[in-house]
């Protein structure tokens, strides 16, 4: 038996890394502990993602998965709270959920082409002539790039479309200062109760 | 027999992320750990097509010169494109976190429903004996 190899073997060690991963942050309830471990988790994707010769997405990932969206979430963290405030619970009807999920995904795995086999139906119809035209109708050496600014660019005017319009709910939730009709700022009115508490203090001490 | 793992270990694996992640989103309370089980279900779907689109002994679709094998250039772009939406809403949801503590002072999925007048289903047990 030929032994796998060295490209097959990393593969194997970083998709159970990642595993590993998945299970920690299900188990984690210290929630900074968890979005350091989603940042580790989208850098071994990552690391996974080159071994796959998609060089362009792992720069990618590696750039808004580990790198923006654990700033996103560490802002969060600071604005929020940092622990999860109830104990991991067995959810029975979620794990069934995910048993029967999991158990038709993997009975409809041995229809799929194997791994890296050539003459897969995807690899077919329209991608020999992306590759071959990609140097004389577009004149980059980048197929990528080629295929995400040219052949398919409309699919990055669709992208651009999506981010702007979640920039702008964001903006929409957090931007303005909001007034309730008592005249109360967006701060006192956070904070309610802590807020009464200080009044009262206040009043006696008068 | 190895040979017959090899050809669908990869598929497994990211079904059993893709379940992992599923299962934070369904069983977590934690709202912050809902959308951390959103990433982790979207980066496994990515890894899915990658996978569908590797070739054996390609190299990265970059032309070079010489005649060599690709991998699969489509794939790469779509997920492109989707790594990208995928932080959009990442950024959205973590906005309607700050949100929903600012309107409610909590991020916990029960005490929210609390305050919204529902029951939960541990004060429902304590009621009945």
């Amino acid at each position: 038996m030929p032994m796998p190899d060295i490209i097959t073997i990393v593969d194997i060690v970083l998709l159970a890394l990642l595993s590993i991963t998945a299970v920690a942050i299900l188990m984690m309830r210290h929630l900074f502990a968890v979005v350091a471990l989603t940042g580790a988790f989208s850098l071994l994707s990552a690391g996974l993602l080159v071994t796959l010769d998609a060089v362009d997405v792992a720069f990618t990932e590696a750039a808004v998965g580990a790198g923006i969206s654990t700033v996103l979430m560490l802002g969060t963290l600071a604005l929020t709270r940092r622990r999860e405030s109830r104990p991991p619970r067995l959810s029975p009807i979620g794990l069934l959920i995910i048993i029967i999920t999991g158990a038709a995904l993997i009975y409809a795995t041995p229809d799929m082409p194997k791994f890296g086999d050539p003459n897969a139906p995807s690899h077919q119809h329209i991608i020999p002539s992306y590759i071959k035209g990609s140097q004389d109708e577009i004149g980059i050496p980048n197929i990528v790039t080629s295929i995400l600014a040219s052949y398919r660019s409309f699919d990055t005017l669709g992208e651009v479309a999506v981010i702007f319009t979640a920039g702008m709910g964001v903006i929409i939730l957090l931007g303005r200062r909001r007034e309730d009709e008592h005249g109360y700022s967006e701060d006192v009115a956070a904070y309610p109760l802590v807020d009464e508490g200080k009044l009262k203090i206040d009043g006696e001490a008068e | 027999m190895l040979e017959a793992i090899f050809n669908h270990y990869n598929y497994w694996l990211i079904i059993f992320l893709m379940m992992t992640g599923l299962y934070i989103v369904v069983s977590r309370g934690n709202l912050i750990k809902k959308i951390v089980g959103l990433n982790i279900f979207q980066t496994s779907v990515f890894l899915l097509y990658i996978t569908i689109g590797k070739v054996n002994d390609g190299t990265a679709p970059i032309l070079t010169g010489k005649s060599e094998i690709f991998s699969n250039p489509l794939p790469h772009v779509l997920i492109l494109t989707a790594i990208v939406v995928g932080i959009s809403t990442t950024a959205l949801g973590l906005a309607l976190v700050v949100r929903i503590r600012e309107s409610y002072g909590t991020i916990e999925e029960e005490d929210i429903l609390v305050s919204e007048g529902h029951q939960t289903e541990m004060e429902l047990n304590k009621i009945q004996p």
